[in-house]
C-alpha cells in the first residue's frame, strides 16, 4: 500500500501539472480538493482518466469521484480494491 | 450621432433546412435536427447529435459551384453566405469587410498528422478559401472566441460600422461535429445520453450539432427591419471552464447592452438564450436573468432543435430569433419539460404569437466569455 | 465623433527566450525550450500563481506578457476596466495537436480534459481575466499575420464608445516552439499616440 501511495503522489504531481509541489508536501490524509491541494473540477476529471488509463478502473458514476478522491489514502484504498492493471 | 447598423440579410444551413424558411417550417412542426447516430469514425458508441446530411449538402453545393476541393465546413459556410452575397449587389471593395466565426474550423484535418494538414487546419487558411470564393477584397477577420463567436461577430460588425471603419460586413459562422469535439465534451462528462433538455430538471448535458449561418450587417437600412442597438462581451473572471455562479459576466454584458440602447430590462420582449442543457450553464443564466429582473421575459434555447453548434450557435440562433420576431412569433424551447433551475424563468413551452419590439440574444462559453446583443424591430 | 486621442502606455515583447518591457530587457534565458524559459521567467518575476503550470504554452505566453504590463496598472481595490483584445495566426493549434494525440491511437485512447480545455484560443484571455479580476470586454481574433490596423481601430472603438477605460492589445502567436508575443496597453492619457505606424515600428523591434 505504501508503494501505491508513493506512486499516486508522483502521478498526481505529473498528471495535474503541480510543478510547485513536492512529494513531501502531500500528506496521505490531506483533502485533495477544497483547502488541501486546491484541486478543481478539471483535475477531478483528469483523475478519472488516470484511474482508467493506469489502473483499468472505469468509473460508471462520476459522482463516485467525490468520495474516492477525498485524499491520497482513500484513492489508494479504492485502487487497491478495484484495479485491473 | 452614431451611425446605425442593421441586419439586412440572413441565411442558415442546418440539418432541418438550407434556408431560413425551411428551418422555420420545421420549427413550427417541432421537427428537430437531433438524431441518434452510429458512426464509429466520430464516436465508438451510438450518440445523439444534429448532423447535416453529406449528400444533401453536396447536391446543394453542386448547384452553385462545380468545384470539389472544399471541405464539408467550407461548403456549409459558402452555401450559407451565397444567396446573401448574390442578393446584395454590393461592390466588394475596401469598405466591405468579411468576418468568419468558428471555434475549431477544419480541425478534422488533424486526423492525419502532417505539415500540410497543420496548414489546412489553420483558420486563416479556411477564411481565405471562403473569402476567395466570393472575391472579398479586405483581409478576412476571424473570430475564434469559443461558443460566443457567432454572436460576437454581430457585435464586432456593429462596432466597426458605427465607427465608420466599414459600411457593410458579411458574417459567416460555422462549426462541424467532429471526433475532436465529441471526445472532448465526453471527457468533460458534459454530453447528454438523450436529446438535450435545456433548463429542465432532468437535463444532463449537451447534444452537439453542426450548422452554418450568415448575415449582412450594413449602415444602409434599405428594407431591413432589424437594428442592432446595444452589445456587451464581458468575462466572468471566475473559472476557465465553469461559468460564474452569480452569472457576473453575462449580467454585465446584458447591462452594457441595455445602457447603450438606453432601454430598461423590462422592455425586452424576448430572449434567445444559450441554454446548452448542462447543469451549470442553465443555472447561471437563470441567476443572471433574475438579477436583471428578466424572470418573466419569454426565453428559449434553440439547442433542442439544433444541438450545440459551437461557433455557429450565437449567429444561427440570432437568425432564427430574428425571423420569429419578424413573423410576430415565439418559438418553443424544444426539449424543455419541468423547470430545473433554482430561479424562475419564463421558458417558452409551445409555438405562439407575440409582437416583439426589443429582443436579446445571449451566449456564453469556455474561458468565462459571454456575449449579449440587443436588437430592435423597426419599420 | 469627438476628436479623442488615445495613447500607448507601455508595451512588451516576448520572443527568443527574452522578455522586453518598453525597450528594457526584463528577463533573458539561455537558449532553451519554451516550457523551461517560461518556468524560469515565472520564478524570476516571482509570480507565485501555481495555476500557471496547468496552462498550455499559448496561455503561459499571454499570461506572462499581461503580468509584465498589468502589474503596475492594476488597482486591487478598484474595478479595472481594461479590455483584452488579442489575436494570433495559429489559434490554439499547438494544443489542438497535443489533444489529437490523446485520441489518435485506438489502443491508447484517453481524451484529456485538462488538455481539451485549452483547445480554444480565448482561454488565455480567461486566464488573464481571472488573475487580474478583469470583468471586462474580451475578444480573440485570428489573422494570417500581425494586423496593427485592426487592433488600433478596434481598441479605439472600445475606448471611444466607453466600453473600456484602457485596452490591452496582444499578438500572441505560438506553434511548435516558435513563439512571439507583442502586447501593448492603450489608454486615454499618455505621450505616444496610438497609431498604426507607431505600432508597426514597435512590433518590428
Amino acid at each position: 500500500m505504501q508503494a501505491l501511495i508513493q506512486e499516486l503522489k508522483e502521478k498526481i504531481i505529473a498528471v495535474l501539472s503541480l510543478e510547485d509541489i513536492n512529494l513531501e508536501d502531500i500528506n496521505d490524509n490531506d483533502p485533495l480538493f477544497g483547502d488541501g491541494l486546491g484541486l478543481d473540477s478539471i483535475d477531478a476529471l483528469e483523475l478519472i482518466v488516470m484511474l482508467d488509463k493506469d489502473y483499468g478502473i472505469k468509473l460508471t458514476d462520476p459522482k463516485e469521484g467525490k468520495v474516492i478522491f477525498q485524499s491520497i489514502e482513500t484513492m489508494a484504498a479504492y485502487i487497491a480494491a478495484n484495479r485491473l492493471k | 450621432m452614431m451611425r446605425e447598423a442593421f441586419i439586412t440579410e440572413s441565411n442558415c444551413i442546418t440539418p432541418i433546412g438550407f434556408d431560413v424558411a425551411a428551418n422555420v417550417k420545421n420549427i413550427g412542426a417541432c421537427v428537430s435536427g437531433i438524431q441518434l447516430h452510429q458512426n464509429s469514425s466520430l464516436m465508438m458508441a451510438p450518440f445523439y447529435a444534429s448532423i447535416i446530411n453529406d449528400i444533401d449538402l453536396d447536391t446543394a453545393f453542386a448547384k452553385i459551384s462545380p468545384a470539389v476541393n472544399y471541405t464539408k465546413l467550407e461548403k456549409m459556410m459558402i452555401l450559407a453566405l451565397y444567396p446573401i452575397a448574390e442578393k446584395s449587389k454590393l461592390d466588394f471593395n475596401d469598405r466591405t469587410a468579411f468576418i468568419l466565426s468558428t471555434t475549431k474550423g477544419n480541425i478534422t484535418a488533424l486526423k492525419n498528422k502532417s505539415g500540410e494538414n497543420f496548414q489546412k487546419a489553420q483558420l486563416p487558411h479556411l477564411a481565405k478559401k471562403v473569402a476567395d470564393f466570393f472575391k472579398f477584397k479586405t483581409e478576412p477577420i476571424v473570430i475564434s472566441n469559443a461558443c460566443v463567436s457567432g454572436i460576437m461577430a454581430v457585435s464586432v460588425a456593429k462596432r466597426l460600422i458605427q465607427s465608420k471603419i466599414y459600411d457593410n460586413i458579411f458574417i459567416v459562422a460555422g462549426d462541424e461535429v467532429s471526433e475532436f469535439v465529441l471526445s472532448g465534451f465526453n471527457s468533460f462528462q458534459a454530453m447528454s445520453d438523450a436529446p438535450c433538455k435545456p433548463y429542465s430538471k432532468n437535463r444532463n448535458g449537451v447534444t452537439l450539432g453542426e450548422a452554418a449561418a450568415a448575415v449582412l450587417v450594413s449602415s444602409n437600412k434599405g428594407s431591413s427591419k432589424i437594428k442592432i442597438i446595444g452589445d456587451g462581451s464581458i468575462n466572468d473572471a471566475n473559472h476557465i471552464s465553469g461559468p460564474s455562479r452569480t452569472g457576473e459576466g453575462l449580467f454585465r454584458s446584458i447591462k452594457s447592452a441595455l445602457a447603450e440602447a438606453e432601454i430598461e430590462a423590462d422592455q425586452i420582449d424576448y430572449i434567445s438564450a444559450h441554454g446548452t442543457a448542462t447543469s451549470f450553464n442553465d443555472e447561471m443564466e437563470a441567476i443572471a436573468f433574475n438579477r436583471l429582473g428578466l424572470e418573466n421575459t419569454p426565453v428559449n434555447s434553440l439547442k433542442g432543435f439544433y444541438g450545440h453548434t459551437l461557433g455557429a450557435s450565437g449567429l444561427l440562433e440570432a437568425v432564427i430569433g430574428i425571423q420569429s420576431v419578424l413573423e410576430n412569433k415565439l418559438f418553443v424551447s424544444l426539449g424543455f419539460d419541468e423547470l430545473g433551475v433554482s430561479q424562475p424563468i419564463n421558458v417558452i413551452e409551445k409555438n405562439e404569437n407575440k409582437n416583439s419590439r426589443y429582443f436579446l440574444k445571449t451566449a456564453s462559453g469556455f474561458g468565462g466569455c459571454n456575449s449579449a446583443v440587443l436588437f430592435e424591430k423597426v419599420n | 465623433m469627438t476628436e479623442n486621442k488615445n495613447y500607448i502606455h507601455s508595451f512588451c515583447t516576448i520572443q527568443n527566450n527574452k522578455i522586453v518591457l518598453n525597450d528594457e530587457t526584463v528577463f533573458e534565458a539561455e537558449s532553451t525550450s519554451f516550457a523551461d524559459f517560461s518556468k524560469q521567467a515565472y520564478k524570476k518575476l516571482e509570480i507565485n500563481y501555481p495555476k500557471f503550470f496547468k496552462m498550455d504554452s499559448l496561455s503561459k505566453l499571454a499570461f506572462l506578457g499581461a503580468e509584465i504590463l498589468l502589474k503596475a496598472e492594476i488597482d486591487p481595490e478598484a474595478e479595472n476596466n481594461i479590455a483584452l483584445v488579442f489575436a494570433n495566426k495559429s489559434s490554439s493549434l499547438d494544443t489542438d495537436v497535443k489533444y489529437q494525440e490523446t485520441i489518435s491511437h485506438e489502443e491508447n485512447y484517453f481524451p484529456s480534459p485538462a488538455v481539451f480545455v485549452y483547445t480554444l484560443p480565448n482561454i488565455c484571455l480567461g486566464e488573464i481575466s481571472i488573475r487580474h479580476q478583469l470583468k471586462t470586454e474580451n475578444s480573440f481574433f485570428i489573422f494570417e499575420e500581425f494586423n496593427p490596423e485592426f487592433l488600433v481601430n478596434y481598441a479605439n472603438v472600445l475606448l471611444d464608445t466607453k466600453k473600456a477605460d484602457k485596452v490591452l492589445c496582444g499578438w500572441v502567436e505560438y506553434f511548435n516552439e516558435e513563439y512571439k508575443a507583442f502586447l501593448y496597453l492603450v489608454a486615454k492619457e499618455g505621450v505616444v499616440e496610438h497609431q498604426i505606424e507607431t505600432i508597426k515600428t514597435v512590433y518590428k523591434k
